[in-house]
């Protein structure tokens, strides 16, 4: 009886070929400490040898009450904790929050200062694409891309030092604009440089050494494939929905900020060296994300306007009407929102985060299981999470 | 070895010591000698990997320890991992724990008895030379299934599952590739092997026989996944395993773990040299003026190409390798057997 309920429960039992001897599932910890969880996240897991027949995230080792902590601030004053959240890409963060401010607010932001945001966020996304592909290559066993891409992200932090003056949390918008105006000149020449630097050169490299490389191919095609309609249920956004290969970006199809003057493509997985939505799909996404990136950095810099750069100052508390706003915008890792409630003072009723990463993580409880290790390893690569975002 | 028990023989007078006790003092001598060797040559190369990973990776590498490009700091890191605490795990096997590290290294020790160095040096002049190199490193393999399963760390079982099946599946290419070899000089001894390839580049064996080319290469890929190297290295895997099967080691435990890592890296390295690239035989006929340094160089060379690709590949999967090895390198090796035995006897050099 009890050899017919084990048998009933899982597939594995039907390879008990020696009577008398037992054999179960093992119970494996991946995390907080292990390198391939980028940060802290925790698996636990239920293997098979090298299959896994049980995944669950468990998440929390990073919170730092974010959303609690906005609630006792000023509007202005939260800006620098959306630099936390996603701390490889704070640009874009940042801008997913100001945008709700402004919508609540209803404030004009100055054009001048609409294209830097774009510049930076656009020099943020690169940065942290870079970093998704670094990472990627890592937990593929290749080194070398990493010490490639660190490289050029690091020119990206030059340049975002010299406008912001930090290197990693920026602060850098404000509800109304941004905190500062091009250091001088010479600024939009090297990021222009920069920029056809990378277009021309770098990204032909990436590909050269890692994205065509055969064992790399051989690693990933066919390897976690997430249909459309599990993306959907799942909530997916960023990269791991368009890697499924549909185009939806919100830059595009629900456009904020300056977006809709600047013209670029939405690049989505086409299952080249396997299935649609298969790890090798999400990382190619990100790939020629940063191509298009470029391509909005340059438009940007070539028709930004002269004037102000900030509507309201910079010091001043901002007090916003009661009421309740919700905006989303792209961040390098899908869609970022901002749920805002505000009963009529200096700070809000309650601010509610829609982090990309957290959504696309849920998933890994499905596709995860019946998969390799080694292929979750690049399953969890390729949804390139961020944990300082999921836990916030 | 002759020259060196006549050199004992000397130092202490002709008639003052027995046979025997000369030939297991001339043994202890040459054992300490290849053990100083080995660990010489794993920090140098521990030195040269940083450099070459660097070299890749536009960086510099170590530049500080010792001034001249840092050089000492391999040595600075023995120095620190000598002084580093010696942990066993609580719930560890503690015999087969500490057993394990020494295991491993002496497989790689006792191999590199056999390298015939120069026409003159040779440890152990064996007849079988070859095949008890092949023999004494499939030690390792036993070494590190027991340093994973007394860890009493899953992520180490893992490795050391991994690693057996990854060494005993490649060791039978990397034989295999050399037999066509063995054909030619119909003898083991590993000094047979490279006096057969005298006179010149196209004498090695390299680039006498197009099958035992191909073979080469078989046993270049093969010597990398026997030396769990990347992109081969199963047991570690460090972006999945954390350390694979060394993940609890400390200290000189896991020093020697480097040690004959690399110990490891350059006996095949040195194979290769010996076996398809005329071992200590000069390129150019009639210079062969240093026949230990052109062995090295050879050798150091070979372990070039292997960091080259080290630092260059992504890792392959667990199953992926052992397709790989089953079902593409042993039937090609297979073919080159046959093949390099039908060319012998069709150009008549058998």
């Amino acid at each position: 009886m009890a050899n017919q309920e084990t048998k009933m429960n899982s597939g594995w039992a039907d390879q008990d070929h020696v009577p008398g001897i037992k054999s179960e599932l093992m119970e494996l910890n991946m995390g907080p400490q292990h390198p391939a969880t980028h940060g802290v996240l925790r698996l636990l897991l239920e293997t098979d040898g090298e299959i896994v027949h049980k995944c669950t995230p468990v998440l929390g080792y990073l919170h730092r009450c974010a959303e609690k902590i906005a609630e006792g601030i000023n509007y202005k004053q939260f800006v620098l904790y959306t630099d936390r959240f996603d701390y490889l890409a704070p640009v874009c963060c940042n801008h997913a929050y100001v945008t709700a401010v402004e919508k609540l607010m209803d404030v004009e932001v100055p054009e001048r200062a609409e294209h830097l945001r774009v510049i930076t966020a656009e020099l943020s996304r690169i940065a942290s694409h870079l970093i998704a592909l670094a990472t990627f290559g890592l937990d593929m066993g290749a080194w070398t891309p990493l010490l490639y891409c660190f490289r050029e992200r690091e020119a990206i932090l030059d340049l975002l030092e010299r406008i912001a003056g930090g290197r990693m949390l920026y602060n850098f918008f404000v509800p109304g604009g941004v905190r500062y105006d091009v250091p001088d000149e010479k600024w939009t020449a090297d990021v222009l440089e920069f920029v056809t630097m990378l277009e021309t050169k770098k990204v032909k490299d990436y590909n050269q050494l890692l994205s065509y490389n055969k064992i790399f191919i051989e690693r990933l095609a066919d390897v976690g494939v997430i249909s459309q309609q599990d993306a959907f249920d799942y909530g997916s956004t960023g990269p791991v929905l368009r890697g499924s290969g549909v185009s939806f970006d919100c830059r595009k199809d629900d456009p904020y900020s300056v977006y809709p003057k600047f013209d670029f493509e939405v690049p989505v997985g086409r299952g080249e060296m396997g299935t649609v939505g298969d790890c090798w799909d999400r990382y190619m996404v990100r790939v020629r994300e940063i191509e298009q990136s470029c391509r909005i950095i340059r438009q940007a810099v070539d028709t930004m306007p002269g004037g102000e750069v900030h509507a309201i100052g910079l010091t001043k508390p901002v007090k916003l009407p009661a009421g309740a706003a919700y905006s989303r915008t792209e961040s390098s890792k899908g869609e970022l929102g901002h749920y805002i409630i505000s009963d009529g003072g200096q700070m809000p009723f309650r601010n509610k985060v829609r982090s990309p990463s957290f959504c696309n993580l849920q998933i890994i409880e499905k596709i995860g299981v019946g998969q390799m290790v080694s292929d979750l390893v690049a399953f969890i690569g390729s949804l390139d999470i961020v944990l300082g975002e999921i836990d916030r | 070895m002759n020259i060196l028990t006549e050199m004992i023989r000397g130092w202490f007078g002709p008639d003052k010591m027995s046979d025997q006790m000369v030939l297991i003092l001339s043994a202890v001598t040459l054992a300490t000698l290849m053990f100083v060797v080995m660990a010489l040559c794993a920090l140098v190369f521990t030195w040269m990997e940083r450099k070459v990973a660097g070299f890749i990776q536009s960086r510099y590498g170590p530049m500080r320890t010792g001034r001249w490009h840092g050089w000492a700091q391999a040595v600075a890191d023995m120095l620190k991992i000598l002084g580093k605490e010696d942990i066993i795990p609580a719930e560890a096997n503690r015999f087969f724990f500490s057993f394990a590290p020494i295991l491993v290294l002496l497989g790689s020790l006792l191999a590199w008895a056999a390298i015939p160095w120069s026409p003159n040096f040779v440890s152990a002049d064996l007849d079988l030379g070859l095949f008890y190199i092949f023999a004494v490193s499939s030690l390792a393999i036993i070494g590190i299934l027991m340093a994973g399963w007394a860890s009493n760390n899953k992520w180490a079982l893992y490795g050391a599952a991994r690693g057996a099946a990854q060494m005993v599946s490649y060791e039978i290419p990397l034989a295999l590739a050399c037999i066509p070899v063995v054909m030619y000089t119909g003898s083991l001894n590993t000094s047979d092997i490279v006096i057969a390839q005298q006179g010149g580049v196209l004498n090695w064996f390299l680039f006498r026989n197009p099958f035992i080319f191909v073979a080469f290469f078989m046993y270049f890929i093969a010597s990398i996944a026997e030396t769990n190297r990347g992109p081969f290295d199963m047991p570690e895997t460090e972006s999945e395993l954390v350390a694979g099967y060394h993940t609890e080691y400390t200290g000189m435990r896991f020093a020697f773990f480097f040690l004959s890592e690399y110990a490891n890296l350059f006996l095949v390295s040195l194979i290769a040299s010996m076996v398809f690239l005329g071992g200590w035989w000069s390129p150019i006929p009639g210079t062969d003026f240093a026949p230990a340094l052109t062995f090295i160089i050879k050798g150091v060379l070979m372990v070039l190409l292997n960091m080259w690709v080290r630092w260059t590949l992504p890792r392959v999967r667990v199953d992926q390798l052992m397709y790989l090895c089953w079902k593409v390198m042993i039937p090609v090796s297979l073919t080159c057997v046959v093949g390099a035995g039908l060319w012998m006897m069709w150009r008549g050099q058998a």
